[in-house]
C-alpha cells in the first residue's frame, strides 16, 4: 500500500463526510443550549460531549435528568440508544479487526451513525482495499464531525441564553430523532417495531421515572425481531 | 434538575465508558467470531425500537407548550418523518421538518419557545 493512496483514501472519506456538518453542528448546538438551560455548567456539558460523544444518548440523559429520573433508569436509557452500535461494531469488526489495538480502539471511540454508515457502505463496494486505507478512510469521514460535534456543543453552551425563541429550538431534538428514525424504516419489521414503540409508550407513559420508555424499547424490539423471523420462514 | 456534581459525573463516566464498551465490544474484544444470529435480529431493532419511545412523549406533549398538543409541533414532526422516510436523508428531514415548524408557527402566529 502506498503512503499516496492512503491519504486518498482519507481525503475521499473526508469528502464524503462532508455534508453531514449540516446535522451535527445544529445537533450540537442545541446540546449545548439545552445541556445549559436544564442546569449544567460547561465542564458538565462538555464532559459529555467529549465523554460520551453521541448525540442521540446525551439527550436522551439530558431530558431524563431534567424530571430528575433515577440513575440507573437514566443510565439504562442512554445505553439503550446506543445498543444499535454493538451491531456497528460487530460488523466493522470483519473489515478492521486485523488493525492494532489503538486504532482499534479509537474508531469505537469515534463510532457515530454517519461515518460508520459511509464506512461500512466503502467496505462493502471494495473489500480489496488495504486495511489503511479502509482505516484512513474512516478516520476521514470522521474527521468533519467529531471535532465539530465539540465545537458546537462549546458554542451552544455560550451561546444558550443569546438564542431568541423565535427559533423554537425547543423542537430541534425530537426534530432530529425523527429524521434519524425516517430513513432507519427500511423494511416491514423496522415499521412494525417502531410503531409498537410509539404504542408501547403511549401506554406506559404514566409509569414511574421514565421506566415506560425501556419496557417499550424491550417490547419493540422484540416484536421487530420475531416479524423478521417469521418472514424469513415464511420465504 | 436537583442533582449533586458528583451525581451528574457519576452519570457522564459510567454513560461514556458504556457507550465506550458498546462500540468497542466486537470490533475490540470478541473480534470477528459469529454472534448468535437471535442477538444480531434483536440488536438490529434497537434504534427504531427505542426512539419512537422517547419521541413520541416530546412530539404529543412538548414542554414549550405546557404539554399541550401543539398543531405546528405536531405538523412539523410529521414532515420531518414523511421526508426521512421517502428520501432516506437525515439532513433533509432536519431541515423540512425545522422549515415546517417555522413556517406553521407563523402562520398560526405562535411564537416559538426557548424552553428545551
Amino acid at each position: 500500500m502506498s503512503a499516496a493512496s492512503t491519504k486518498s483514501a482519507y481525503w475521499q472519506g473526508l469528502r464524503a463526510g462532508l455534508p453531514f456538518i449540516l446535522v451535527v453542528a445544529p445537533f450540537g448546538l442545541v446540546f449545548g443550549v439545552a445541556g445549559t438551560d436544564a442546569g449544567l455548567n460547561l465542564i458538565e456539558v462538555m464532559g459529555f460531549t467529549v465523554l460520551v460523544i453521541a448525540g442521540a444518548a446525551q439527550f436522551t440523559a439530558l431530558h431524563m435528568m431534567t424530571e430528575n429520573s433515577p440513575t440507573i433508569v437514566i443510565i439504562i436509557s442512554a445505553l439503550a440508544v446506543n445498543l444499535r452500535m454493538a451491531m456497528y461494531s460487530a460488523s466493522l469488526a470483519p473489515y478492521l479487526g486485523q488493525a492494532p489495538l489503538w486504532q482499534r480502539a479509537l474508531v469505537s471511540y469515534l463510532n457515530f451513525d454517519q461515518n460508520y454508515a459511509l464506512s461500512i457502505q466503502e467496505y462493502d463496494l471494495r473489500p480489496e482495499r488495504p486495511l489503511g486505507q479502509k482505516i484512513a478512510y474512516y478516520f476521514g469521514a470522521v474527521t468533519p464531525i467529531a471535532p465539530l460535534w465539540i465545537l458546537s456543543t462549546f458554542l451552544g453552551a455560550h451561546l444558550g441564553t443569546v438564542i431568541p425563541p423565535g427559533f423554537a429550538l425547543d423542537f430541534a431534538v425530537p426534530i432530529a430523532f425523527l429524521a434519524l428514525v425516517g430513513p432507519a424504516l427500511r423494511t416491514v419489521p423496522h415499521v412494525v417495531a417502531a410503531f409498537t414503540s410509539v404504542v408501547m409508550a403511549l401506554l406506559f407513559a404514566s409509569m414511574p421515572y421514565n421506566l415506560g420508555i425501556i419496557f417499550a424499547a424491550i417490547i419493540a424490539m422484540m416484536v421487530g425481531a420475531e416479524v423478521e423471523r417469521r418472514m424469513e420462514t415464511k420465504r | 434538575m436537583t442533582y449533586s456534581a458528583g451525581h451528574i459525573w457519576l452519570i457522564i463516566g459510567v454513560l461514556g465508558l458504556g457507550t465506550f464498551l458498546i462500540r468497542f465490544s466486537f470490533l475490540g474484544i470478541i473480534g470477528d467470531r459469529d454472534m448468535p444470529p437471535w442477538l444480531l435480529r434483536h440488536l438490529r431493532y434497537t434504534a427504531v425500537a427505542i426512539l419512537p419511545a422517547l419521541i413520541t412523549p416530546l412530539v404529543l406533549w412538548p414542554q414549550a407548550t405546557g404539554g399541550q398538543p401543539d398543531p405546528a409541533r405536531l405538523g412539523a414532526a410529521a414532515v420531518a418523518l414523511a421526508v426521512g422516510y421517502l428520501t432516506r436523508n437525515a439532513i433533509w428531514a432536519i431541515i423540512t421538518g425545522m422549515g415546517a415548524l417555522y413556517l406553521l408557527l407563523a402562520l398560526l402566529g405562535q411564537t416559538g419557545s426557548a424552553v428545551v
